[in-house]
């Protein structure tokens, strides 16, 4: 007792590198440091030494060797003589296509769902609720395996369309729905078909400018100027007068039968379709859950103020709740964005030529080359993440801003 | 952390065990099973019966390689591996052959370090198209959609088949085969291309098979045989000469009723005998006992038996021995001497 | 004042008129429909754009199911007993019930061994999901691990006691040391459980397994729905003390560890789970050592447990982060290190508030162990896509295969999330 340890001499001491908070960090991080390069010795000399015993080697040559194989769904030039790399980029460039329509979609489906399920509508609030479990308690790959036979099962082969009274018929004498995907018309680009296009480019300005002058004057001066058919207008008139001044310059390609496949026109692949469709009903679902979430967020007086200024239920909605709730609606958002473009590599399921279905399925299969392929392969998804993640990032720091 | 550490050393103890060093024969007699390698379901090749038991032309082989070297042709484990799997499978020691309809090309047997031992079926790619279309020849196929099992050398075919003859086409890439055979039969795509063992044997389960005409042209070589891994010569050597020996079998007349008695004791046949064992030492220059070919084709039969009851014309498959006949029947199956 | 006024005019009622029923529109069913579903022109074109919609789902599905067949031995059997009308061919089921369930390979007399696995894990899983239990059932929890390996993959029973003698010698040595100094006691029950594994090692002779008193089923025989299931249980129950040192190590002030933590779960979150699984089926052999081979079962665990341990971390670290600062500080002016205090006042909190979080992660990893049927594993849609419709007698039916294991999924799924909503709820009161 009588011997108090002097305070000066709190010289170091191996033990403190244990006992004392100060240094005890250090320890535990030189300690997972070596953890960790043993880890990587292990795995590494590992790999080096199965790589060795099969003879094999880490190479990326093949990326400029000509692929072999054909890809039916491209969004540039590809033939079977271009390079594995260019197949690559072609299963990217499809990646991102069918992630950016299902988002669009899935969004459209989720809000409409979402919105429904608080309607006051009993059978349509109990029918969206049914929608909801269904969906989120079944695997995607399940959706997207039926759906693909829903399209394959019930749509009408081309065939079906042939004869003098075909069993099938086009819509519109236009649009034609079969199980090998749906065809359109395309558009042809005459001469002078860009000032159309740039007439109608400046309309949507104009609108937009409409559309704010007139939310100005509102607020201004309290002079409500009509709306819908102002918008209409401009939006519609100056492109299809300036289309027929110009002698109809735009034409469309009709699909047509002929051979064995339809020809001419724009076709949607059923393997495209039947992914973006399970893709965006599927994280409808999930959708739909976050904007109800969002909505029932916003405290019940705020829709009572709302109704109380005499809003009618709608502008309620468009003016007065969704403002408030997309802040707490968007962050799940975009992260059910993210799980949509990594579901897109489902795609492997019906044939869809994505990134996964090209670097990670054929090519693969081609080479052999499965590390450098499957590495590859997650070095891409992981890049659209952290993209789609920064964006998020940035959004969420734009809305603590205009917090009080 | 604790608990997967664990799990791991449990299983890694448990369920695995295996080990695969450089001298293959020795850890399969050590484990006393044999991996093998075989398609994930093709209906006369490899695949399970209602009851689980692996069957086929393809699991035949692996079945006669385990009862020569084990003296068990049920001491077998069979890895079901996808297109895509196969070949990792193989190289890292997890199967010790593959018997898997796979195609012997010049870069699979180099750059991917495999051996293959042999072929035990000549095959050839080809088209089946609904008689309706009215399509005789696969020159006529300008415009067609073509429905494809990825994974196999069937798309270069296929891309080079069309490319040559200046003809366009539209592929749907499919991955099994079940759901390239729904495609084809909801008629979104107008023909099917596969191997023309595999044409023959979907066409066997519709509903109405005469309603679908196989085109004559065959576009590509398909020789399928077993591999093994590169640079064990030793168990390739096994795998190679179990495969002939059920060849040299039908050859010399040796069939899983009669190997018995041939096996005996010496004969009038000096090929026989060697074969079998009763004259010679062939079976230990291969690391193996004498009895080891006598095992395999009184396992599963001999090259034409194995033919003739998974894929033959008497079952629903329904193949034709066409050049895979014996080359004494004017076909390719030829063994080389026993000696 | 009463009397004054019942005086002075002509009538006054004494008694209450007895109530007059509301009127018809106002009451009853049809004040509901009303109210519920005609409240608006608007509301009243939904109602029966709502009842078309019901109308047409079900006049296509009920009498397809209501036709069913339910006992022919192949589908051209089938579609002979329909003579041409619209029916399902539900024989597929009956006829391949055990292949849907267990996969092709489990031995057919030994489905009592999973089925008992599967019973008992509601006893074990019931003390976890209901607080209200005696708290003693934990132990069979504990316990059930070993014996659910035991029962579903056979073997020598010493293997899984070996292995529960390590994790009882490590919880024996870290009650022992971990009072005085939490360091010691962990890595002295890490040290402890290891010495007591290579010693059973050791002991346990290699032929234990062969004449066992379960037959030994390896791993690539298990397969159907009981494959999902096992993963999904094992994955989860892997991953969260995985997600939880993954969360701690992501709050951490000391950088290399946060480093790890943050690279490691944003790499896994970046990437889909199919090119882990590719990983497993066609990378991973090469990463172990040249000797020795790793089951794909094992190696499928380890890339889930791995993927999920990510998710159920950022999960937990939402329920550190809403953890009011009070606590660590309180925690902290107590005097308790960091052990402690993680262990006694932040974690238990963090946890109960995360068990939401964590319930939607195992719901959606569940549903992600279909696409192990992608690497050739025979799960629940595995066996419907390979050896089922390749199969000569069942090859072209799809909708009753896809439904039944729709169904299964929903029925699963469903239920554990109702579990949570039902947790919410409980939790929510529990703070106010």
């Amino acid at each position: 007792m009588s011997t108090v340890t002097d305070p000066e001499q709190a010289s170091f001491r191996l033990s403190m590198l244990l006992n004392d908070t100060r240094y005890r960090s250090l320890t535990f991080q030189a300690i997972a440091a070596i953890l960790l390069a043993l880890a990587f010795w292990y795995l590494g000399n590992n790999l080096i030494q199965n790589l060795r015993a099969a003879g094999l080697n880490i190479s990326f040559q093949f990326f400029g060797e000509p692929s072999g194989y054909d890809i039916n769904q491209r969004l540039i030039e590809y033939d079977s003589q271009s390079t594995h790399g260019r197949a690559a980029i072609v299963g990217i460039l499809n990646t991102l296509l069918v992630a950016f329509l299902a988002c669009l979609t899935a969004t459209v489906f989720g809000v409409f769902a979402g919105v429904l399920r608080l309607s006051n509508n009993w059978l349509v609030r109990k029918l969206m609720s049914v929608y909801v479990e269904i969906f989120r308690n079944i695997p995607v790959l399940i959706w997207i395996i039926i759906i693909f036979t829903i399209m394959t099962a019930v749509l009408p082969a081309p065939r079906a369309f042939r004869g003098d009274e075909p069993e099938a018929t086009m819509l519109f004498g236009a649009i034609a729905f079969t199980n090998r995907g749906i065809y359109i018309p395309a558009p042809v680009w005459g001469p002078g078909s860009i000032v159309v296009v740039l007439t109608f480019v400046a309309s949507v300005v104009g609108v937009i400018a409409y559309r704010r002058y007139a939310t100005k004057m509102l607020y201004a001066e309290g002079k409500l100027l009509p709306m819908a058919w102002p918008s209409l207008a401009i939006f519609f008139l100056p492109s299809v007068i300036m289309y027929f001044l110009l002698g109809r310059p735009i034409g469309l390609d009709y699909p047509e039968l002929g051979g064995f496949n339809f020809r001419g026109g724009l076709q949607i692949g059923a393997p495209l379709i039947a992914l973006w469709f399970a893709l965006s009903i599927y994280t409808g679902a999930f959708i739909a859950e976050n904007v109800r979430a969002g909505i029932q967020a916003i405290s019940k007086g705020q829709t009572e103020a709302a109704s109380a200024l005499g809003l009618r239920p709608g502008r309620v909605m468009n003016l007065v709740i969704l403002p408030q709730a997309l802040r707490v609606i968007i962050p799940p958002l975009i992260s059910q964005y993210l799980n949509i473009t990594k579901n897109s590599s489902l795609a492997i399921a019906v044939g869809y030529a994505d990134i996964t279905a090209t670097l990670g399925g054929i090519t693969l299969n081609q080479t052999g080359r499965a590390i450098e392929c499957v590495l590859l392969l997650m070095l891409f998804y992981l890049t659209i993440s952290l993209l789609i993640s920064a964006g998020m990032n940035v959004y969420n720091n734009s809305m603590k801003l205009k917090e009080r | 952390m604790k608990k997967s550490v664990f799990f791991g050393a449990l299983a890694g103890a448990a369920l695995a065990g295996g080990v695969a060093g450089a001298a293959t024969l020795d850890d399969v007699k050590a484990r006393g099973k044999m991996n093998c390698g075989v398609s994930t379901g093709l209906v006369g090749f490899a695949a399970p019966d209602a009851n689980g038991n692996w069957e086929g032309f393809d699991v035949a082989l692996c079945r006669a390689v385990a009862s020569a070297v084990l003296g068990d042709a049920n001491a077998v484990e069979f890895v079901p591996l996808t297109t895509k799997t196969r070949f990792t499978a193989l190289s890292s020691g997890e199967v010790d052959m593959l018997s898997r309809n796979t195609t012997w090309t010049f870069s699979r047997d180099t750059d991917l370090k495999t051996d293959f031992t042999g072929i035990n079926y000549y095959d050839g790619q080809g088209f089946m198209a609904p008689k309706e279309l009215g399509v005789t020849s696969a020159k006529d196929l300008d415009g067609a959609t073509v429905c494809i099992q990825t994974g196999t050398t069937t798309e270069l075919n296929l891309a080079d088949f069309f490319r040559a003859n200046n003809i366009s086409y539209e592929p749907v890439p499919i991955e099994t085969n079940a759901e390239a055979q729904q495609q084809y039969l909801a008629g979104a795509c107008d023909v099917y291309t596969t191997d023309a063992s595999g044409l023959a044997a979907t066409r066997a389960t519709f509903e109405d098979p005469t309603a679908h005409v196989i085109l004559p042209e065959i576009i590509s070589k398909e020789p399928l045989g077993p591999l093994v891994r590169h640079g064990d010569n030793e168990w390739g050597d096994i795998v190679r000469w179990t495969l002939n020996a059920l060849i040299a079998a039908e050859e010399l007349g040796i069939t899983s009723a009669n190997v018995g008695e041939l096996g005996s004791a010496a004969g009038d046949n000096p090929e026989i005998n060697r074969l079998l064992g009763t004259e010679g030492n062939l079976g230990e220059m291969i690391g193996l006992d004498a009895d080891w070919a006598k095992r395999a084709i009184a396992a599963v039969g001999n090259y034409g038996e194995i033919f003739e009851k998974n894929i033959g014309e008497n079952t629903p498959i329904g193949l034709a021995r066409g050049l895979n006949a014996q080359w004494t029947n004017g076909g390719l199956i030829y063994a080389p001497p026993f000696r | 004042m009463a009397d004054t006024h019942a005086h002075s005019v002509a009538f006054a009622r004494k008694t209450q008129i007895p109530p007059s029923p509301p009127p018809a529109s106002e009451t009853g069913v049809i004040k509901w429909l009303r109210q519920n579903l005609f409240a608006t022109p608007a509301n009243s074109a939904l109602t029966l754009v709502a009842i078309w919609a019901i109308y047409s789902i079900l006049a296509g599905t009920v009498p397809w199911l209501l036709n069913g067949v339910w006992s022919t031995a192949s589908l051209s059997e089938c579609r002979d007993a329909l003579q041409g009308e619209v029916g399902a061919c539900f024989s597929v089921l009956s006829e391949r019930w055990n292949q849907l369930l267990y996969g092709f390979k489990y031995p057919s007399d030994q489905y009592w061994r999973p089925n008992l696995a599967f019973l008992l894990l509601f006893f074990a899983a019931a003390p976890v999901l209901f607080f209200d239990l005696p708290r003693k059932l934990l132990i069979f929890t504990g316990l059930y691990p070993f014996i659910a390996f035991w029962l579903i993959w056979g073997g020598s029973i010493l293997v899984p006691i070996v292995a529960l003698l390590g994790f009882v010698a490590g919880f024996v040595v870290f009650d022992r040391y971990g009072k005085q100094s939490f360091a010691t006691g962990f890595f002295g029950a890490i040290v402890a459980a290891f010495v007591i594994w290579t010693l059973g090692g050791i002991v346990i002779p290699d032929t234990a397994s062969e004449n066992a008193m379960l037959s030994q089923v390896p791993s690539r025989d298990l397969g159907g729905f009981m494959l999902n299931l096992m993963l999904g249980v094992t994955c989860v129950s892997l991953s969260l003390p995985l997600g939880i040192v993954l969360a701690l190590g992501r709050q951490s002030d000391m950088p290399l560890i946060k480093g790890i933590c943050v690279i490691f779960i944003e790499f896994i979150r970046g990437v889909p789970l199919i090119t882990l699984l590719f990983v497993a089926s066609v990378m991973l052999a090469y990463f172990f050592p040249p000797d020795s081979t790793v089951d794909l079962f094992l190696r499928v665990v380890i890339m889930i447990t791995m993927f999920s341990s990510a998710y159920i971390a950022e999960v937990i670290r939402g329920g550190l982060a809403a953890l009011p600062r009070g606590q660590y500080e309180a925690a902290d002016s107590l005097g308790l290190d960091y052990p402690q205090a993680m262990r006694l006042i932040i974690l238990p909190q963090a946890l109960k508030i995360s068990i939401p979080g964590i319930v939607n992660v195992a719901v959606g990893l569940f549903k992600d162990t279909t696409l192990v049927s992608v690497i050739s594993m025979f799960d629940l849609v595995g066996m419907i896509r390979g050896p089922i419709l390749a199969s000569t007698e069942w090859n072209g039916v799809y909708w009753e295969l896809f439904s039944f294991a729709a169904m299964l999924f929903f029925i699963v799924c469903y239920g554990i999330s109702k579990y949570s909503q039902w947790l919410e709820r409980r939790l929510a009161t529990d703070h106010r």
